[in-house]
């Protein structure tokens, strides 16, 4: 009889897990749903054509959502790469110290930071700019960045770095040829992760941002207050996609080797 | 490699810069504007106002976020433990299938599916009614401070369970394989040997979730936004509705404490493995 027990468990814990997102779902499909009808009323498209007519305001977030996130990404990896490296492989004082730092974004409760973020941004005119966004998205994300860039250089072979200099191979030449290569897929991982982070990012966004860089989530909170169920509902779907994506891929990206290396 | 010792901080300046801008002055920014009077000058004012007005939320806040905490203990303990001593090799597959949906999925997007999901006529309850668990008029809404730990433990329990059961299934299997034969059941061998041993991966964790969910703004004001209700959303409301800078710096203050006491067991711990 244990298997109906274990069947009843497993079939509770779908439920608690796939049940909110089914109702999603559900949501971005319906057309008509009121209560007391348990299930949508009537089905169809009407909605997803007016969040993705030409110009619509959802179109205009999602590319607004999606160049922040590259943006991020490229300001990140640009800062993280260099550190990451010295962090792996260079003399540095205070490296735990530093380290830390770049943790301490994510260890503090950050709402109260972005309130004053927005107020110094204020003086700067950087308010409501796609530029002010992106800096405080990149702050936000250069832990992930940092960190998993350090340990991917850490895990690359050193006999393999020693052999590109002994060749006669520069500095320089050697990171190039051979460390960088050998660390893009650890690399990699961690643009994804500042990726995901800047594209679901609320809070920073909803105090630097505002009232003119409205990106996906912030569209969705607005619809969703104003109770555009369907609307809100169709723009979630469109930020579940690559999170959902990136959580069943992600041990192609991050492998033991590099996970291993971590914070460390 | 020759290194002179001055490359590696040249290397990581610009980025170490970035965050002393952007993070760490307006961190001081806000300590500073907590104990600041309007017409400047020190002052506790703020802190009486912040009392006054949120101690009900303050207490709230702590309230949702310690059950939520302790929620998210038990569940990854459970999911890590059965995925390590789960006899039944489906089951197992099963469980490992579907305990990471909700991983990366953002807060805005997990508030909206559990503000529909949780409503009175949501598919939660409609699924109860219709299973015949309960009658129509007999369901009730989970919209209010009940509806946040879940949010949250629906959440972030996926994260500590990745971490949980990662360090879990690295333990040395011949203590678990001895325990079982000399009969301990899989619930003791659980909690007298697994969980002891992944006690510093499972805190660190915690305290990570802790602190994230101490700065969500989206699910609070999505799930409930009426009073009493959450801290962030009485400092986004100063903010948005009186400019009332001081006041909100004092409860990020008092968000700071909260979660300096946890950073604290955190930074101890990783000073300690280093």
């Amino acid at each position: 009889m244990i298997w109906v027990g274990r069947g009843i468990a497993l079939g509770l814990l779908a439920f608690i897990v796939l049940g909110p997102l089914a109702n999603l779902v559900l949501w971005a499909a319906a057309e008509q749903w009121y209560f007391p009808h348990k299930l949508p009323v009537a089905y169809g498209a009407k909605f997803w054509q007016q969040v993705f007519k030409p110009r619509g305001d959802a179109l205009v977030s999602l590319m607004t959502s999606i160049w922040i996130a590259l943006a991020t990404v490229a300001a990140c990896l640009a800062l993280a790469i260099p550190a990451g490296y010295a962090l792996a492989r260079l003399k540095l004082p205070w490296r735990t110290a530093i380290l830390l730092a770049f943790l301490m974004p994510q260890a503090f409760p950050s709402l109260a930071v972005y309130i004053n973020v927005a107020r110094i941004f204020y003086d700067f005119k950087l308010n409501g700019t796609m530029l002010g966004v992106i800096l405080v998205h990149t702050v936000h994300g250069l832990v992930f960045a940092v960190w998993i860039t350090a340990a991917a250089f850490a895990a690359v072979d050193r006999d393999l770095e020693l052999a590109a200099r002994n060749l006669g191979g520069s500095a320089l030449r050697t990171f190039l040829t051979v460390s960088l290569p050998l660390a893009a897929p650890g690399i990699m991982a961690s643009a994804i992760f500042v990726f995901l982070e800047s594209l679901d990012e609320f809070t920073g966004t909803f105090f630097v941002g505002v009232p003119d860089v409205i990106t996906l989530p912030l569209l969705m909170f607005t619809a969703s207050i104003a109770g555009n169920y369907q609307i809100a509902a169709i723009t979630a779907l469109v930020l579940l996609v690559p999170s959902v994506l990136f959580m069943l891929f992600i041990e192609r990206f991050l492998k033991a080797d590099v996970l291993s290396k971590i914070g460390a | 490699m020759r290194d002179s010792g001055r490359l590696g901080p040249l290397l990581v300046a610009p980025a170490l810069l970035m965050v002393l801008a952007l993070f760490v002055y307006p961190l001081g920014y806000s300590l500073i504007t907590a104990f600041e009077a309007k017409s400047g000058g020190f002052t506790l004012g703020n802190f009486v106002k912040a009392f006054e007005f949120y101690s009900i939320d303050i207490g709230f806040t702590l309230v949702i976020i310690g059950l939520s905490t302790l929620a998210i203990a038990v569940a990854s303990i459970a999911i890590g433990g059965y995925l390590v001593l789960g006899e039944n090799p489906r089951a197992v597959a099963l469980l490992r299938w579907l305990y990471r949906w909700p991983l990366f999925i953002p807060f805005v997007v997990a508030a909206q599916c559990m503000r529909s999901f949780l409503a009175k006529n949501g598919l939660m309850n409609n699924t109860f009614v219709a299973l015949g668990i309960l009658e129509v008029d007999q369901t009730t809404g989970f919209l209010d401070w009940r509806g946040i730990v879940i949010t949250f433990v629906w959440k972030q329990t996926p994260f500590v369970a990745l971490l949980v059961a990662g360090a879990m299934a690295s333990l040395d299997r011949s203590t678990i394989e001895a325990a079982r034969n000399l009969g301990a059941s899989r619930l003791r061998i659980l909690v007298e040997i697994l969980v002891p041993q992944v006690m510093p991966t499972l805190v660190v964790g915690l305290i990570l979730s802790f602190v994230t969910m101490m700065s969500v703004l989206s699910v609070p004001l999505m799930i409930s936004g009426e009073s009493p209700t959450m801290m962030t959303v009485d400092m986004a409301f100063r903010i948005n509705n009186y400019g009332d800078y001081g006041t909100a710096n004092a409860l990020g203050f008092i968000s700071y404490l909260l979660t300096a006491a946890c950073a604290w067991v955190y930074l101890k711990r990783a000073v300690r493995q280093t």
